[in-house]
């Protein structure tokens, strides 16, 4: 009886078996990626797509079929991205097209997308135009946007009641959207005698002296900041150097991100507002097991980019699952109000702008053994962050 | 510079950080830095001595790829931020600002560093010695002294300093795999600036950008004619305006001594303009290359228009380069000014007319920045055109009500038509085999033996009545269009158009095409530009250090061809030829 009940629990394991070695031909996930120009993120991304992979795989794969994930470097340029989309879709007849990371690439990929009326899971670039002003029928976006993550630090910001911001940013589209962003949702809470002084710094190459000099100079009461990753640690050094923050609550985006929080080690800025994915922090479920499968995998922990990257696999999976096929017009109606597992949550891919309600975690710096950490984070659900939807419909071309 | 932070970053981590440790670090990592200088030398540069300089240039950018990778791989992605100096990580107050102790010592530490490479160089016996060499290699080697060591000397001495630099620049920047970019163009820029071979030039050059730069983040935003103009976005590319606003007014740089009068270089390239066997193998090639649709799949088809564009672009540099004798590190201003205009162009018109207009728009561009250029020469020019097109680049980076800014502009997709993968690829091998044909007719055109004219001996050139100007003026401009239209069939072919398509990288593709192919030849930087697209898609696509890759296939093929894969296999084929005569004649 005992074998028989054994049999029974591992029987669609053995269909599974059955299928995946009966040689059927495996789902094709064609991923494409800056991985050499942003390897701090994208790694972990990697790692996060290939844990979810192995799981979908050991589950007996989609519609009985493995999952094969191909992996391409755009070169983090939109013209060579768009080529390399051009080789996922024609030469390797991928059945989903997914990633990029830039506004730039994911943007081009994006129109590529709508061009050749294939369905495209836009799981990293940050921009408000890929679902908004630029959105179109076949493209769907994962993460939350600029303008979502700053919509999470504007409560605290605004609770603060700080007459006079100083703004600084990297000076191109995510930098300015969110600076952009940031001005407008201040003013819709905080109408009285707000002011704004703005900082622009070019990307990568912050001149941290002079414009930790000119904001001092400023004399801001308040601080909001979209730098990260170099920039965003010489701006820290040389800020706390020269007395920049005291007395300054500083907001930034990002920064509670594990890729661009652990560099700083125990020169973390504490008490920073600061949007991030605080791992250690999590008590979910969901979570403590995508944590205990990613560090028995890699021996290592998870970054923000790890659950990026599970999650942008998952959501083609449950697309493909709800589709019961990979046909590319069956896909792209599944993806309409799509609900997918993620370790933050159960997330939906809005009809409405084709964006998920993924969120993030918003809390505050603070040091511990040496090291940076977020503390009191709480997730903010990225459907409460949303503008509304006369606004998104008023702004999102009707295909 | 970049390997000099990073050592530091490890050797402090293993010293630990006391003032022993980390000084120690500093200058370990420095003189490491300096070691693998002249190994680089010894191994690879000493190689390339007779080659033309700018092939130098090229393998270097080889290098750098090289050790990028090879920086991802032993010190991981993520930033590394170093310790702070001991003893100097506060803040002192002077005028009551906030000065920080560590920024006081390089203040000091770099005039300090100044005289000594001053008093090296200009009281020492070493220093006679290494200007000798500069001056005039061979005569130095026969008064008896061995300038293959010599230049080993300078390359260590200009390695440690530079790993210096990065190790130096660790308590203020994290080390990250992104510094050397962010630096190489900064370093040319000064150094031309300042006028090359003065150090004093340097000095004053470095000093007069960052106070720019400071000075545009200290004023800020400010109205001006009733619109707010934003200095401190001018920091992008303030080093650049400074370089053309000097290269404009002082063509040799702050300190630059103007070159002695040229001796006369002759090339003996291009000179007898290619016979029938060429036309007709020309002709094959395109028959071939019409032909492809029935045999490839469509990626190779998409490829292969890209191949053809690059082919378009590499030729029109060519074109300057070679028969004009103008290096341009900033040819991709042309090709980019160009897709812009398509993007811009397809909003008013239909797609077909826009693929014609765009190219003026990049003529236009030549037109003006070619009238400055052409009066330079050498590094010179060739930093102008770089200058030129940084600042174009920023312009389209900021402007977004019309360029899109860093996002660019989406939606430039082919007319119905031609929007096939096929269509589109006879619709550019067409156009830019024709631009391709029309540009080689010209070299052999009586314009074409002018531009030679110019480039070998300006002095003869005018005294025979070719206005010297005129003739390079518009032979650059002829090359910005034909960058042009290559830039708007990039355009129609991606549907998107960015800023990168400006940028450094692309230009320096450009370069790094004409060179592989050969400088001397006609057909070099077609076959260049075939190879190096193919190379970048296949590395990227099926190695995971593409990147190192591709600088190691850069640096095989320079060393194995310094005179271009096209170059070497003339040499060859004259070679051959010449035996096959002389054994007739040993058998007459």
């Amino acid at each position: 009886m005992k074998s028989m009940a054994s049999l029974i629990r591992y029987f669609p394991i053995a269909i599974a078996f059955c299928a995946l070695s009966a040689g059927a031909q495996p789902i094709k996930l064609g991923e494409l990626n800056s991985y050499k120009t942003f390897p701090a993120f994208l790694e972990a991304y990697k790692r996060g797509m290939e844990l979810a992979v192995d799981e979908i795989n050991r589950g007996g794969g989609l519609l009985g079929r493995p999952v094969e994930l191909i992996v391409r470097d755009d070169t983090g340029s939109p013209g060579d991205a768009v080529r390399v989309a051009e080789e996922l879709v024609s030469r390797e007849k991928v059945d989903v097209l997914m990633g990029t990371f830039s506004s730039a690439v994911g943007l081009a990929v994006a129109d590529f997308a709508k061009q050749r009326q294939r369905l495209f899971l836009a799981s990293e670039p940050l921009t408000d135009k890929i679902v908004w002003d630029n959105g179109n029928k076949y493209t769907f976006r994962l993460r939350p946007s600029t303008y979502m993550q700053t919509a999470m630090l504007v409560p605290e910001a605004a609770k603060l009641g700080k007459r006079r911001w100083a703004i600084v940013y990297p000076d191109y589209e995510y930098g300015k959207s969110a600076t952009e962003a940031f001005k407008q949702q201040m003013i819709a809470r905080q109408s009285s005698g707000i002011e704004f002084v703005e900082f622009a710094a070019p990307l990568g190459k912050i001149d941290a002296g002079p414009v930790v000099q000119a904001m001092i100079d400023a004399k801001p009461d308040a601080i909001f900041s979209s730098l990260f990753a170099a920039d965003l640690a010489k701006f820290v050094r040389e800020g706390e150097l020269r007395g920049l923050f005291r007395d300054r609550p500083v907001f930034d985006l990002l920064g509670g991100e594990p890729e661009y929080l652990d560099p700083l080690k125990d020169e973390a800025p504490v008490g920073w507002y600061v949007t991030g994915y605080p791992w250690y922090e999590i008590d979910t479920p969901v979570h403590r097991r995508f944590l205990d499968a990613y560090r028995a995998k890699f021996n290592d922990y998870p970054r923000q980019g790890s659950v990026v990257g599970y999650s942008v696999v998952n959501s083609a999976a449950a697309a493909i699952r709800k589709a019961r096929s990979t046909d590319n017009a069956k896909l792209i109606a599944a993806m309409a109000g799509l609900v997918v597992e993620t370790p933050f949550g159960t997330i939906r891919y809005r009809a409405i702008d084709h964006q998920s309600t993924m969120g993030a975690y918003v809390g505050r710096l603070a040091i511990k053994d040496g090291k940076g950490v977020m503390v009191d984070a709480k997730y903010a659900d990225g459907a409460d962050y949303l503008p509304s939807d006369d606004w998104v419909r008023a702004h999102r071309p009707a295909n | 510079m970049m390997l000099g932070a990073y050592l530091a970053y490890s050797l402090i981590g293993r010293f630990g950080a006391g003032p022993l440790g980390y000084w120690g670090g500093v200058l370990l990592a420095a003189l490491a830095v300096g070691a693998l200088g002249v190994l680089l030398e010894r191994t690879l540069l000493r190689r390339l001595y007779g080659a033309p300089e700018l092939l130098q240039l090229i393998a270097t950018f080889g290098v750098v790829l090289l050790i990028k990778d090879a920086a991802l791989a032993v010190w991981g992605a993520e930033d590394l931020l170093g310790p702070r100096a001991p003893g100097l990580g506060g803040a002192i107050a002077i005028f009551g600002q906030p000065v920080p102790q560590y920024d006081l010592l390089l203040i000091v530490l770099a005039p300090i560093v100044l005289a000594a490479m001053w008093v090296a160089l200009s009281r020492t016996r070493w220093g006679l010695l290494v200007r000798a060499a500069t001056e005039d290699r061979e005569m130095t080697a026969a008064l008896g002294v061995n300038p293959s060591w010599l230049f080993s000397g300078v390359f260590f001495v200009g390695a440690l300093l530079a790993g210096l630099a990065g190790a130096l620049q660790l308590p203020r920047e994290p080390a990250n795999l992104n510094m050397d970019l962010t630096i190489i163009a900064d370093v040319f820029v000064v150094t031309v600036v300042g006028g090359l071979g003065s150090i004093r030039g340097a000095f004053v050059a470095a000093l007069i950008i960052g106070i720019v730069r400071a000075l545009c983040i200290g004023i800020g935003d400010v109205a001006l004619f009733g619109s707010v103009v934003s200095f401190a976005k001018l920091t992008l590319v303030a080093e650049f305006v400074v370089m053309a606003v000097v290269l404009v007014a002082r063509p040799w740089g702050l300190y630059g001594q103007p070159p002695g009068p040229s001796a006369i270089a002759e090339q003996r390239d291009l000179q007898v303009p290619p016979g029938r066997r060429f036309a007709i193998a020309a002709a094959l090639l395109m028959a071939a290359l019409a032909a492809a649709p029935l045999l490839v799949d469509e990626y190779a088809l998409v490829l292969g228009a890209d191949m053809l564009i690059f082919a378009l672009f590499a030729v029109s540099l060519h074109f300057i380069m070679g028969p004009g004798g103008m290096a341009s590190f900033g040819h991709a201003a042309y090709f980019g000014l160009g897709a812009y205009a398509a993007a811009l162009a397809t909003r008013s018109m239909p797609m077909e007319l826009a693929l014609i207009v765009a190219p003026l728009a990049a003529g236009i561009g030549a037109l003006v920045f070619g009238w400055f250029c052409v009066r330079l020469s050498g590094v010179y020019l060739a930093m102008l055109t770089l200058a030129f097109a940084q600042i174009t680049w920023a312009t389209v980076y900021q402007w977004d009500a019309l360029t899109g800014g860093s996002n660019g502009l989406v939606g430039v997709w082919p007319a119905v038509w031609l929007s096939s993968r096929v269509a589109y690829y006879w619709l550019t091998l067409a156009i830019a085999g024709g631009a391709i044909a029309l540009l080689w007719r010209v070299v052999f055109a009586p314009f074409g033996y002018a531009l030679r004219a110019v480039r070998d001996s300006p002095q003869r050139a005018a005294a025979i009545g070719i206005d010297v100007r005129a003739v390079r003026w518009a032979g650059f401009v002829l090359a910005g269009l034909a960058a042009g239209l290559a830039g708007s069939l990039y355009a129609f072919s991606k549907g998107s158009i960015s800023p990168d398509s400006l940028s450094i990288p692309r230009s320096i593709d450009a370069l790094v095409m004409v060179l592989l192919g050969g400088l001397q030849t006609l057909f070099g930087p077609v076959v260049g530009a075939a190879l190096l697209a193919w190379l970048q898609d296949t590395l990227a696509r099926h190695t995971e250090y593409w990147r190192a890759m591709l600088g190691a296939a850069i640096l095989v093929l320079v060393l194995l061809f310094p005179q271009g894969i096209v170059g070497a296999l003339g040499a060859a084929a004259r070679a051959l030829r010449q035996r096959g005569i002389g054994k007739r004649a040993a058998a007459a």
